[in-house]
């Protein structure tokens, strides 16, 4: 249990390391850029509520990818679940004006949550039915959704004086409102931090939380033992697209109010390691949110003060998922076996990327 | 008309077949490697910068090829030597690529958004074969990277299907457990593969930037790299089928814009989005897994 929390973190230490190295190389200095990384995450009260904000999508993707990959459904389609969500979001929401304030939210919600769904559902179907891998599928969908937000901001949905590439805002009763003010904490984060718990539940306590990680575990097995695979892809990918799709909603709802080009700044890809980091436990990917949007909200600052461009967080990014695998391997673990005679935890990550189906 | 849209399909089929046959290598080893984005990626910057700071176009090649391999090799210590999740992994080198070549860009280049170009690798006729009506100009007045391409289209399909290392690198693919029996050294040969992948996959990008765009913008290879995966799909894991869906998508990215040029009324995201979706469809057609290596994508460890 120990080793669980601790693995994280020295994966983290191992690549503030090797950033550092990268930074040399570019003739910065590292301190000074942690140094600013850490003041724009956390350096004052606004500082730490825009953290909060840039971690509300991330806890959405993060879900919805831990979800998928707990089911060995390697789901890289967060992002292009997660903006046809907002496309559904922003194309309901200035029609919401007449309705009450709670159920403008709960369509507008429900619409983000559905336009993911469909998306992620796409992918689930085309693998459950016509035996097309999810990681292609999805990584297509996430190009595909891209020129669908493209296109709308441009087309059905531009606003009215057609001067901006950006939709008509939403009605006020479907925006979430802005609680504990001055500060733009809202409903959003609170509904995130409900969502993981019940991820958790329903990964954990329920039967078929139980299926999904016997389906993770071993495909083959899972159909002999009577879990019908073909179905329960299909309801995951959906579940994880209408998760993503959610975080979409939000973002529209409380945040920009409107949909323009670009809406996510990649969200559906760093929730790769946000789950990573949590090792696919729901509730661990609050903290992992957390940190990786503090790590977005202090690279503005970074760039300001050390003149490192953002793209680093992606350098960052991309280190620490290749840090977890490497410290999760069951490699070590067979080798620490073979020195220690101890068992070893089941890697979090379910390392075959594809089984045949039986 | 014709002319320019057949060229234009077969000029932008070529870093997609390029990066597919090392794909192709790679898988018929049992190892399916997401990261050729991140492998193009990178080689693309590295042969614009090596091209740009040396004025000689000829080593932009020669470091993307290093790139590409340098990249892979990453990919391979994880996948290969510590039998990790292949897909997840192929997603983070990507995603490291992306943000390196675009810290790396902004360093070396400044952010001023200045483009910096370079001269394109030259063409070379053929010949007479050039002058032959509509075929001459599509096919035979190319430069060197693109007869290279489709030369090794046949050559692979020779190596796979016919030679010695050919069966040993499939015996990886379909039984691990029985080929390291026979004391093929399954580590050995994955690596080999994808030390190949990383140079052609290198050489892919540094047609982006050296051939196609002859500068570097951000994220250049713009889902290439996936594109090419679905490739070696629909091209049923054969080096002549990867050839003819290269081609298709080729097609379809040239036809984006000939149909852009022409000013539609049919907005230009369609056909930005018209790769992609029809990879879906393709996929969703021709669908299926069943001609690919039995042990695709699962780690390989002794017991």
């Amino acid at each position: 249990m120990l080793s669980s929390i601790a693995k994280p973190f020295a994966a983290l230490a191992l690549a503030a390391a090797l950033i550092s190295i990268v930074l040399a190389a570019l003739g910065a200095s590292p301190v000074g850029v942690f140094a600013a990384l850490g003041e724009g995450a956390f350096g004052n009260w606004y500082a730490c509520v825009d953290t909060i904000v840039k971690s509300t999508p991330l806890v959405f993707t993060g879900l919805a990818v831990s979800l998928a990959f707990s089911g060995a459904l390697w789901n890289i389609g967060a992002d292009g679940q997660l903006t046809i969500g907002a496309i559904a979001a922003g194309a309901i929401g200035p029609h919401l004006g007449n309705l009450p304030h709670a159920i403008a939210i709960a369509i507008i919600l429900a619409a983000g949550s559905l336009g993911g769904a469909v998306w992620g559902g796409v992918a689930g179907w085309l693998r459950a039915r016509r035996d097309v891998n999810e990681v292609i599928s999805t990584i297509m969908l996430n190009f595909v959704a891209v020129q669908a937000l493209s296109w709308v901001v441009h087309g059905p949905l531009m606003e009215p004086s057609r001067a901006y590439p950006t939709s008509s805002p939403i009605a006020r009763a479907a925006q979430l409102e802005f609680y504990f003010a001055p500060s733009r904490i809202n409903l959003g984060m609170i509904l995130a931090v409900v969502l993981a718990a019940a991820c958790y539940l329903l990964l954990f306590h329920t039967g078929a939380g139980f299926e999904l990680r016997a389906m993770g575990r071993n495909r083959r097995a899972a159909t002999f033992f009577g879990i019908r695979i073909p179905a329960l892809t299909f309801r995951v990918m959906a579940l994880s697209g209408a998760m993503a799709g959610l975080g979409g909603a939000v973002q529209v709802s409380a945040i920009s109010h409107r949909l323009y080009e670009k809406l996510s700044p990649g969200w559906g890809f760093e929730a790769i390691a946000v789950a990573l980091v949590a090792r696919l436990n729901p509730l661990g990917i609050i903290p992992a949110a957390l940190l990786f949007g503090a790590l977005d909200n202090g690279s503005q600052a970074m760039q300001r003060t050390q003149g490192i461009s953002p793209e680093l967080v992606q350098v960052i990014q991309g280190l620490v998922i290749l840090i977890i695998l490497a410290f999760d391997t069951p490699a070590w673990s067979g080798l620490r076996e073979q020195i220690f005679g101890a068992p070893h935890d089941a890697p979090a990550v379910p390392p075959v990327a594809e089984m045949p189906d039986a | 008309m014709l002319e320019a849209f057949l060229t234009s399909a077969i000029t932008m089929a070529t870093p997609i077949l390029l990066a597919a046959l090392g794909e192709l290598i790679v898988e018929e080893s049992g190892v399916v490697n997401i990261g050729i984005e991140g492998a193009m990626l990178a080689g693309a910057f590295a042969a614009l910068a090596v091209a740009y700071f040396s004025g000689i176009t000829a080593l932009g090649l020669a470091g993307a090829i290093a790139a590409g391999v340098a990249i892979n090799a990453i990919f391979a210590i994880l996948v290969v030597n510590l039998a990790v999740n292949q897909v997840v992994t192929g997603t983070a080198v990507s995603i490291l690529a992306l943000g390196l070549t675009g810290v790396f860009y902004r360093k070396l280049f400044g952010v001023t958004g200045k483009a910096f170009m370079v001269a394109p690798i030259a063409k070379i006729p053929l010949g007479p074969l050039a002058r032959i009506p509509l075929l001459g100009p599509v096919l035979f007045n190319h430069n060197g990277l693109v007869y290279f391409t489709f030369i090794l289209v046949p050559a692979l399909w020779y190596v796979i299907a016919r030679t010695r290392y050919g069966l040993r690198l499939r015996a990886c693919g379909e039984r691990p457990e029985a080929a390291d029996a026979l004391g093929l050294g399954v580590i050995a040969i994955r690596w080999q593969a994808l030390m190949m992948s990383g140079a052609l996959t290198g050489l892919a990008g540094a047609f982006l930037t050296l051939a196609y765009a002859n500068t570097f913008v951000e994220n250049i290879s713009a889902g290439r790299g996936f594109v090419a995966l679905s490739v070696v799909i629909v091209g049923r894991w054969n080096s002549w089928g990867l050839a003819a869906a290269s081609v298709l998508f080729g097609a379809a990215m040239a036809l984006q814009f000939g149909l852009q040029a022409l000013g539609t009324v049919v907005p230009y995201q369609l056909f930005l989005a018209l790769p992609y979706a029809l990879t879906l469809v393709v996929l969703a057609g021709f669908g299926g897994q069943a001609a690919a290596p039995s042990a695709l994508g699962e780690p390989y460890r002794r017991q």
